[in-house]
C-alpha cells in the first residue's frame, strides 16, 4: 500500500543497472499475448515470479485517485474459491511469500516460493486466482478503505510525505503523475466494488501483462506456468500510452510551515523517461552530482564539508513518461537557507562546468566495476527482468550497459544536464521553517 | 520448564515432511566455512558461495551502545562515523573513494551489541577492502575539526530518525522504560544532550578501548579462496597487536515485578500501543528451548496475514488498522517480546491493548493447533532456503551470532530445534512469559500539529518518502 518500497526499488535500479554476459534472458509471448522473460537457474531450490500490468496510479483520475492501488490490494484478499484467509494460510503452508507492487506506471505481484512442484504449484494456483477471479468482497473493501484513509491521514502529518506530495503536484500539475498512489481521503471514500471490478476488467488483461520468472524451473515448466498465469485473462489490447508530460516554463518556490526540527527540501523537475537517448549521460552524470553517496558532490559539499545534513542526494526516476529529477536533503531548521543555497550553488556549478575528467573516470569505475554486484542474487535479476520487460528495453540491455557507460563523455553529461535540468524551470518545495529572506 | 531432553520430535505432517525432504535433496552441499583465529586474537571466518563473482567483507567489533555509560551514550555510533574520517596514510573520505573506484559498495552499522563495517566488491577486489579495514583498525586519525562537523551530521541523523518521528519516540520511550538497569535502555544513536556534549576525546577513548583485533571478527562470504583470504588477513591484520579489553560488567537486568507504563505525546494522527515483555534470549543453542518456542509463538501471532493478531484485530473485529508481533532471540543483552497495534478510527488504545492481551490469553487457555504450528514451521523451512539468495545476509548472520557470543555453527541447530518445538511448548512460554508482571506498555498519544494543519496542496501526490 505504501509507495515507499516500490519507489526505493526504482531508485536502486536507476543507480544500479549493469550487464553480465552470460545472463541468458529467454523471452516469448503466451498465446494470449502476455510477454514473458525468464532466466533459468538451479543453484537454489526456489523460484521468483513477478507479474506487472500497466495499471499503476497514472491510470487514476483526480476523482477516483487511489483506485489503481486499492484494486491491486483488494485483489489479494479473496479470489475464486479462496477467502482472504485461505490465501494467507495456503501461501504460508508452503512457505511462499506474496507481495504487492505499485508505482505510477506499474501494478503487480511478486511471489517467492520453493521450487518443488507441490509448493510452487500451490503458490501459483493462488496467484492465478488472484489475477483472474478476484472477489472484491464489499465488506473487505470497506475495511481496507478505512485502513488506506488512516494511512493517508497519518502521512499528512509527516514532513517528508507532505513535501513529496506538494513536489509531485508542483511538477506534474494536471498530469496523472501528480496523483498520490494511495489517493486522497475524499476520493478513496467514494470508491465502490464496481469501480474496482471495472478497473480490474479494463487493465488486468493478457496483452497488458509482463511475466518475469527467475529460478529453478525448466523452460518447459516456465512456458506452462506463464500460459496458466495469462490464460485466465481476456487478451484485451495493448495499453494506451501514458500522456506526455508538459514541462513548466517557469519554476517556483513554495514553503510549507511545519513544526519538525528539520526542514525537508524537494527541488527538481520532470527529468527522464525509461527509454531516453540521454539515459546514460544523465545516469553517469547524476552519480557525480548526487547519486554516488560519499562519492558525490552534494554529499561532499553539504555533509562532509559543512555537516549540514545526514542525507543529501539527487536522482532521476525514469518512468514511461518523464519521471522526476530531484535533489533532496533534510537539515535543522536554522540551517535551512544555508543548505538550500549550497545545493543550488552546487547544481549551478555543475551545470556551468560539468564534471572533471577525474570525476568521470571515478564514476565509470564504480558503475562498471560494480557491475557483478547488481545481478548477484535471484531477487535482483528478477527486478531487471521486470523492468526490461515492462519498458520493452532491448534484451541485451544488461549486456551493453557497461559499454554505454564507458562511452559517456564530459560533453555528453554537460549537454544532457543543461537540456534537462533547467534552473529557471525548477520547482522547490521546503517543508519546515526559519527561512530568513524568502527566495523568489 | 522441562529441559530439551524431554522433548520428542514432532510428528510432521505430510506436507512438512515433503518440504524437509525436498530441501535435503535439493540444497547444494552446504558450502564450507573455514575459520582461523590469528595470534593477535582476531577471528577470521570465510564462507564460500560461488553463485556470483562477488565477495562481501564484514568486520564486526564487539562494541555497541550497550558498552556505553551514562553521559556517553551514542559514542559507539559516532565513532562509526569517524572511522571514515581518515588515517595517517588514507586521508578523510578516501576510504569510500577507493572502495567506490573498485566498483564496491560500503557502509557500516551500529547496534546495541556491535559495530560492523562492510564492503561488497567483485571478487578480484576483495584484498583492497581488507587492507583498508586493517589500516583503520590501527591508524585512525581523530581530528577535532572533523569531529566538530561529523557530530552535527549525527545530530541531523537523530533529528531525522527520532526527533521528528512520533513512532520512533515511542520506541525510544518503550526501551527506556522496559529496561531498568540494562544499557539497552539507551538509544543506539544516543540522547541528544549526550551528543551535544560529546568531545573528540570521548571518541578517541572509545576507539582505543574497543578497536583491537582481539575484539574483532572478520567475516568474508562469496566466491573466494578461503586460504587466500586467511593469508590476506594474516598479512594485513596480523601485525596489529592485541590490547587488553576493558572489563565487561554483566549489568544484568533485574527481574521485573509489575507492569510498567509510559505515555508519549507527539504530533501525529494515529495512536499506537506497544507491549513489551521480558523474555529469555538464546544463550545455549543446543540446550535452550524457550527462545525457540518464543520464535514460533511470534510466527503463530504474526507470521502471515491471517495469523492470529491480524486475523482477529484487523480482519475480524476491525478494531486496528495495523498490528504486529516480534521477537529476536539473538542478542548480547536481555530480550523483549514485542507486540503493537494501531487502533482503527473510533477505537482506542485501551480497546486494542485489551484485544492483544485477549489473544494471548486465548492462546494460553486453548493452545495452538498442529496446523498452525506446522504452518509456521513451513515458513521457517522456506526462509532457510530464501536467505541463501543474499550473500550479505549470510555473512551478517555469522557476524551477529559470533558477536552475541554464540557459535555460528549452531545456526543449523536452530532450524532443527525450531522444527522440534511442540504446541505445548508454545503454550507454555506464552503462559510463563507474556504476563503482566513482565510487561511494559507504551502508548503514543497523538497531538495536533503545533502550527495548525499544514497548508496542503491541491491535487497532491506521493505518500512515500525517498531513501
Amino acid at each position: 500500500m505504501s509507495a515507499k518500497s516500490i519507489f526505493a526499488g526504482v531508485l536502486c535500479l536507476l543507480l544500479a543497472p549493469a550487464a553480465w554476459a552470460g545472463l541468458n534472458i529467454q523471452h516469448w509471448s503466451t498465446p494470449q499475448g502476455a510477454r514473458v522473460y525468464f532466466v533459468e537457474n538451479h543453484d537454489l531450490p526456489m523460484l521468483d515470479v513477478n507479474v506487472d500490468f500497466s495499471a499503476g496510479s497514472a491510470r487514476d483520475h483526480k476523482a477516483n485517485s487511489g483506485l489503481a492501488n486499492l484494486t491491486r490490494h483488494v485483489m489479494g484478499l479473496g479470489a475464486g474459491a479462496y477467502t482472504e484467509r485461505d490465501i494467507a494460510e495456503k501461501l504460508a503452508d508452503v512457505g511462499a511469500v506474496l507481495s504487492g507492487r505499485m508505482d505510477a506506471d506499474r501494478a503487480g505481484f511478486s511471489l517467492r516460493t520453493l521450487s518443488g512442484p507441490a509448493e510452487r504449484g500451490q503458490a501459483i494456483a493462488l496467484l492465478e486466482a488472484i489475477l483472474h477471479t478476484p472477489r472484491f468482497d464489499a465488506a473487505i473493501l470497506e475495511r481496507e478503505k478505512a485502513r488506506v484513509i488512516a494511512g493517508i491521514e497519518e502521512a499528512a502529518t509527516k514532513p517528508e510525505s507532505i513535501g513529496e506530495k506538494a513536489f509531485q503536484a508542483a511538477l506534474y500539475g494536471e498530469h496523472p503523475y501528480a496523483l498520490d498512489e494511495s489517493g486522497e481521503v475524499a476520493s478513496v471514500r467514494t470508491l465502490t466494488r464496481d469501480d474496482l471490478a471495472g478497473f480490474h476488467r479494463a487493465h488486468y488483461r493478457a496483452k497488458n501483462m509482463v511475466i518475469s520468472l527467475m529460478g529453478d524451473i525448466s523452460r518447459q515448466e516456465a512456458e506452462a506456468m506463464a500460459a496458466g498465469l495469462a490464460g485466465g485473462l481476456p487478451p484485451g489490447e495493448a495499453p494506451l500510452p501514458i500522456p506526455p508530460v508538459s514541462m513548466a516554463e517557469r519554476g517556483g518556490e513554495r514553503v510549507i510551515p511545519h513544526h519538525a526540527t528539520q526542514s525537508h527540501l524537494f527541488m527538481g523537475l520532470p527529468g527522464l523517461k525509461r527509454e531516453d537517448p540521454d539515459y546514460f549521460p544523465l545516469h553517469v552524470g547524476n552519480y557525480i552530482l548526487g547519486g554516488g553517496g560519499f562519492d558525490s558532490r552534494l554529499t561532499e559539499a553539504i555533509r562532509q564539508k559543512k555537516g549540514l545534513a545526514y542525507s543529501v542526494y539527487s536522482y532521476f526516476m525514469p518512468l514511461e513518461q518523464h519521471g522526476p529529477f530531484r535533489i533532496g536533503l533534510q537539515t535543522r531548521r536554522d540551517a535551512t537557507r544555508q543548505a538550500v543555497d549550497t545545493a543550488r550553488a552546487e547544481l549551478a556549478l555543475y551545470l556551468a562546468e560539468g564534471p572533471s575528467e577525474a570525476e568521470l573516470a571515478q564514476a565509470k569505475n564504480n558503475l562498471i566495476g560494480g557491475f557483478p554486484l547488481r545481478i548477484d542474487s535471484n531477487k535482483k535479476i528478477l527486478e531487471y527482468l521486470a523492468v526490461i520487460g515492462f519498458y520493452r528495453l532491448p534484451l541485451d540491455w544488461l549486456d551493453t550497459y557497461s559499454a554505454k557507460v564507458a562511452a559517456v563523455s564530459r560533453d555528453d553529461i554537460l549537454r544532457a544536464f543543461r537540456a534537462r535540468v533547467r534552473p529557471d524551470a525548477m520547482m522547490t518545495v521546503i517543508v519546515g521553517g526559519q527561512l530568513e529572506g524568502q527566495a523568489k | 520448564m522441562q529441559p530439551l531432553s524431554t522433548m520428542s520430535p514432532l510428528p510432521m505432517t505430510r506436507l512438512l515432511a515433503m518440504l524437509a525432504m525436498s530441501l535435503a535433496m535439493t540444497l547444494p552441499a552446504r558450502a564450507g566455512i573455514v575459520e582461523e583465529t590469528l595470534p593477535n586474537g582476531m577471528r577470521v571466518i570465510v564462507k564460500t558461495d560461488r553463485r556470483a563473482p562477488v565477495a562481501v567483507s564484514q568486520i564486526w567489533y564487539r562494541a555497541g551502545s550497550m558498552d556505553e555509560s551514562y553521559g556517553g551514550t551514542g559514542v559507539a555510533h559516532v565513532l562509526e562515523h569517524m572511522m571514515f574520517k581518515g588515517t595517517k596514510d588514507v586521508p578523510a573520505g578516501e576510504f569510500s573513494k577507493r572502495i567506490a573506484a573498485a566498483g564496491g559498495r560500503e557502509n557500516a552499522f551500529t547496534s546495541r551489541d556491535h559495530t560492523a563495517y562492510f564492503q561488497t566488491l567483485q571478487k578480484d577486489r576483495l584484498e583492497l577492502a581488507l587492507k583498508l579495514e586493517a589500516d583503520r583498525m590501527a591508524n585512525l586519525v581523530l581530528s577535532p575539526e572533523e569531529f566538530a562537523k561529523e557530530i552535527n551530521v549525527v545530530m541531523e541523523e537523530r533529528r531525522m530518525r527520532t526527533e521528528d518521528s512520533a513512532q520512533a519516540k515511542l520506541y525510544e520511550a518503550l526501551m527506556a522504560t522496559a529496561y531498568q538497569s540494562s544499557p539497552y535502555r539507551h538509544p543506539v544513536i544516543g540522547w541528544m544532550d549526550d551528543l551535544k556534549n560529546m568531545s573528540v576525546e570521548d571518541a578517541r577513548r572509545w576507539y582505543e578501548q574497543w578497536y583491537t583485533p582481539n575484539n574483532a571478527t572478520l567475516v568474508v562470504a562469496g566466491d573466494v579462496d578461503p586460504a587466500q583470504v586467511i593469508g590476506w588477513a594474516k598479512q594485513y591484520f596480523g601485525p596489529i597487536p592485541a590490547r587488553p579489553l576493558p572489563v565487561r560488567k554483566p549489568q544484568r537486568e533485574p527481574e521485573q515485578a509489575g507492569t510498567k507504563e509510559v505515555t508519549v505525546k507527539a504530533p501525529a494522527k494515529l495512536p499506537v500501543v506497544a507491549l513489551a515483555w521480558q523474555v529469555p534470549r538464546l544463550t545455549d543453542p543446543q540446550a535452550d528451548w524457550e527462545p525457540y518456542a518464543l520464535e514460533i509463538l511470534a510466527g503463530i501471532l504474526d507470521g502471515h496475514a491471517s495469523a492470529r493478531l491480524n486475523q482477529s484485530l484487523v480482519r475480524d473485529k476491525k478494531i486496528a488498522t495495523d498490528v504486529g508481533a516480534g521477537f529476536d532471540a539473538i542478542s548480547r543483552g536481555p530480550a523483549l517480546f514485542i507486540a503493537d497495534a494501531t487502533p482503527a478510527e473510533g477505537q482506542t488504545v485501551t480497546i486494542v491493548e485489551a484485544a492483544l492481551k485477549a489473544e494471548i490469553a486465548r492462546l494460553v487457555k486453548e493452545g495452538v493447533s498442529e496446523t498452525e504450528l506446522n504452518r509456521v514451521k513451513a515458513q521457517v523451512l522456506a526462509g532457510q532456503v530464501f536467505q541463501q539468495d543474499s550473500l550479505f545476509y549470510q555473512a551478517m548472520q555469522i557476524g551477529e551470532w559470533t558477536t552475541a557470543g554464540l557459535d555460528y555453527k549452531a545456526r543449523d541447530i536452530r532450524y532443527t530445534k525450531l522444527r522440534a518445538v511442540t504446541a505445548d511448548q508454545v503454550k507454555a512460554v506464552a503462559a510463563k512469559f507474556l504476563v503482566d508482571d513482565r510487561l511494559t506498555v507504551a502508548v503514543l498519544d497523538p497531538q495536533p500539529m503545533p502550527e495548525g494543519k499544514p497548508e496542503m496542496p491541491r491535487n497532491a501526490m506521493g505518500a512515500g518518502h525517498v531513501r
